[in-house]
């Protein structure tokens, strides 16, 4: 949580960050209901997607009470999930997405280490 | 207090022997946990369950799977005519593969399996499911990673089914220790059913056995069962108790003079038939006999053979003049020959089940029965033969069993281990006496008759089985040259007897002549006598005349007196 160091990069050295990806992503999160873990989840993908994905990206919330049909297809067991469909590999995020950095090793945001 | 006792409500399964174990199927609106091992048919028996449910009992059903793809799962029952994609697309079956992969998956906090909920509630309320199958839900546990939140919503799913209403099968892998790896038996109490494939002397064996069932009373043994093209198949034997009706009726042995032994008419109909002897004693020939008058009679036989194939019984029994293949063209007679080794014991004998009841036989021949019995597992052989000779008395059907014994001076194991089983047994003896091998037969017990205790001695000839007139001699029944040596002395013997008695008759016939002729003599020489005696009476009297006419012509000469009236005067 306290590794947050935005975008004043110096050139390559330091651990983990990427440079901010080029192509865009396309993230969709299923949630079920308006429950305190689906409110959490909307706002914390929220908060990473603004941080480190200004501009290159599309999130789409579904409510899976509202679209049931959608479990199957996209293959939801857990909820939250958090399915980043592009750029591939396909990922899916289950979870609150409440450790970022986690959520940004699901991205391939980071490497996991 | 409900009026008269009341049952949990069961959902049939539709599996042969299953519903029997149960009492009626799995409980209605509970989670079953079946378990087992890989391979031991766990998706199978869900997948039956719901077929069968569909089909059957028109309750249509929803299988989610976590192992296989809805393809290869419809590929795989189509083998058992399981048509899934005819069920899903006439809305009784729905198909959900819950593909997990794990490095696809990266944990970012608290997360519920609300998700699997949602999924699972549409496909039930899409298509109004009343049985529900997750095949196997522990694979969550090798593709999500947080097992304490998993066990939690596992405990939660299941309270949900419950609360659904839905009838669902629950499988888990064997687990070590415990009867599924993640402790699943925790959460699904109310029934749970072991599956479980041994394999004994390199054969293997399916079986099952329910562990548990709250609220319900169940067969508690270890069930074998089958997977066959017809699906699974349970044989709940052990279950039945002696409550067999018994027969009055006796069916012809195929042997006259057998017949006769047996208080006149031959075996009872639904005993059971021992026939034990050493090799080439005729067993199998006495069986054909059997066969043969009962397919005589409109019977339908089925023969079991263990050690010839169909063809080479046939062509025997076809060298003594039993020829079967008419009736096997007629349908009345049918042929099952396999080797023992080649499946289980309870294979065997589910086998033979589905073979019965498949075929309704009057008559089941077991040839022989113990080819089965191989070094250690005599106690298994009889609990399969027990089972196998109950079934065949609860459908009334007789059961003839040959049984090859190594030697003849004393019975073999498996015949000590089923005599009490059979009711009537006949032991077929090869007497070795005189440089000669002779076969004979004698009836070591036949339950509920009077019959002959006579060993008798019999011949295979071309017509068959014929038992021989008994010859005793001191040392008992004698057979073969020994017999014909007897019987040649007897006919000297009635010979010797018979020319005596001619003899004397010709004697008294000589005696008679003798005295006939003493007679005559004796008749001639009185008649000769008579003649004498009346020709001298004769003579007498006519002197007797003359004196007195004499008298007369004195009397007339000298005057004497006038003369009377009598004769003469002139």
């Amino acid at each position: 949580m306290s590794t947050e160091q935005p975008s004043d990069v110096p050139p390559v050295m330091e651990p983990a960050p990427v440079s901010p990806p080029p192509e865009d992503f396309l993230l969709r999160l299923y949630v079920t209901g308006v429950t305190p873990r689906s409110a959490r989840a909307i706002a914390n993908i929220k908060q990473i997607c603004e941080e480190h994905l200004e501009g290159h990206y599309a999130l789409e919330v579904v409510d899976l009470y509202q679209q049931p049909q959608l479990g199957r297809g996209e293959q939801i067991i857990a909820a939250p999930t958090l399915i980043k469909e592009l750029p591939l590999p396909l990922r899916r995020i289950i979870g609150d997405l409440s450790s970022t950095e986690r959520v940004l090793v699901g991205l391939d945001l980071r490497r996991k280490d | 207090m409900t009026p008269p006792r009341a049952q949990l409500p069961k959902s049939p399964t539709g599996i042969q022997g299953l519903d029997e174990i149960t009492g009626g199927g799995l409980p209605t609106g509970r989670p079953t946990l079946v378990c087992g091992s890989a391979g031991c048919g766990k998706t199978l028996l869900a997948m039956e369950f719901l077929v069968r449910g569909a089909t059957q009992y028109h309750e249509p059903g929803v299988f989610m799977t976590f192992e296989e793809t809805g393809e290869e799962l419809t590929a795989n029952v189509a083998s058992l005519g399981f048509d899934l994609d005819d069920l899903i697309a006439h809305g009784q079956l729905a198909l959900d593969f819950v593909f997990i992969e794990r490095s696809e998956i990266e944990e970012t906090g608290e997360f519920d399996l609300e998700g699997l909920f949602i999924r699972l509630g549409y496909a039930i309320d899409t298509i109004g499911a009343k049985r529900v199958v997750l095949d196997t839900v522990e694979s969550l546990f090798a593709g999500l990673p947080n097992p304490i939140i998993l066990r939690a919503e596992l405990r939660r799913l299941f309270r949900w089914l419950k609360d659904k209403g839905v009838t669902a099968i629950i499988t888990g892998e064997r687990g070590d220790g415990q009867l599924t790896r993640q402790g699943l038996e925790e959460y699904v109490s109310d029934c749970v059913i072991v599956l479980d494939h041994r394999v004994s002397n390199l054969i293997c064996t399916r079986r099952l056995r329910v562990v548990k069932y709250r609220g319900s009373t169940h067969g508690t043994n270890e069930y074998p069962f089958l997977i066959d093209e017809d699906g699974i198949s349970v044989l709940p034997i052990t279950s039945l108790g002696l409550q067999q009706v018994v027969s009055t009726e006796q069916v012809s042995t195929g042997i006259p003079r057998l017949d006769a032994m047996l208080s006149g008419a031959g075996y009872y109909r639904g005993s059971s038939i021992l026939v034990s002897g050493t090799a080439g004693t005729g067993k199998s020939s006495l069986a054909g006999h059997f066969a043969v008058a009962a397919c005589q009679r409109g019977e339908r036989v089925l023969y079991f053979a263990f050690e010839e194939s169909a063809s080479q019984i046939m062509r025997n029994l076809r060298s003594i003049g039993i020829d079967l293949e008419p009736w096997v063209r007629q349908g009345l007679l049918q042929f099952e020959a396999t080797r023992p080794t080649f499946v289980g014991l309870e294979m065997h004998l589910t086998t033979m089940h589905k073979q019965i009841a498949g075929f309704h036989p009057g008559i089941v021949i077991v040839d022989p029965l113990n080819s089965f019995i191989n070094a250690d597992n005599e106690a298994e052989v009889k609990a399969m033969l027990m089972r196998l000779m109950d079934f065949l008395k609860m459908r009334q059907i007789t059961g003839f069993f040959t049984s090859l014994t190594s030697d003849a001076s004393q019975l073999d194991h498996t015949d000590a281990a089923v005599s009490s089983l059979i009711d009537t047994w006949l032991l077929l003896l090869a007497i070795d006496a005189g440089s000669e091998r002779n076969r004979a037969l004698s009836i070591l017990k036949s339950r509920g008759m009077a019959h002959s205790n006579q060993t008798r001695e019999f011949l295979i000839t071309a017509q068959g089985i014929e038992l021989r007139d008994v010859y005793t001699g001191p040392g008992g029944v004698l057979t073969g040259s020994a017999r014909e040596a007897q019987a040649a002395a007897e006919k000297a013997t009635r010979l010797g007897a018979q020319q005596e008695i001619e003899r004397t008759q010709r004697l008294l016939e000589r005696r008679r002549t003798a005295l006939d002729a003493q007679i005559a003599a004796l008749r001639a020489e009185f008649d000769a006598q008579e003649i004498e005696t009346l020709a001298q009476i004769e003579r007498e009297q006519a002197r007797a005349g003359q004196l007195a006419l004499e008298r007369v012509d004195m009397a007339w000469s000298r005057r004497a007196d006038a003369p009377e009236d009598t004769g003469g005067q002139p």
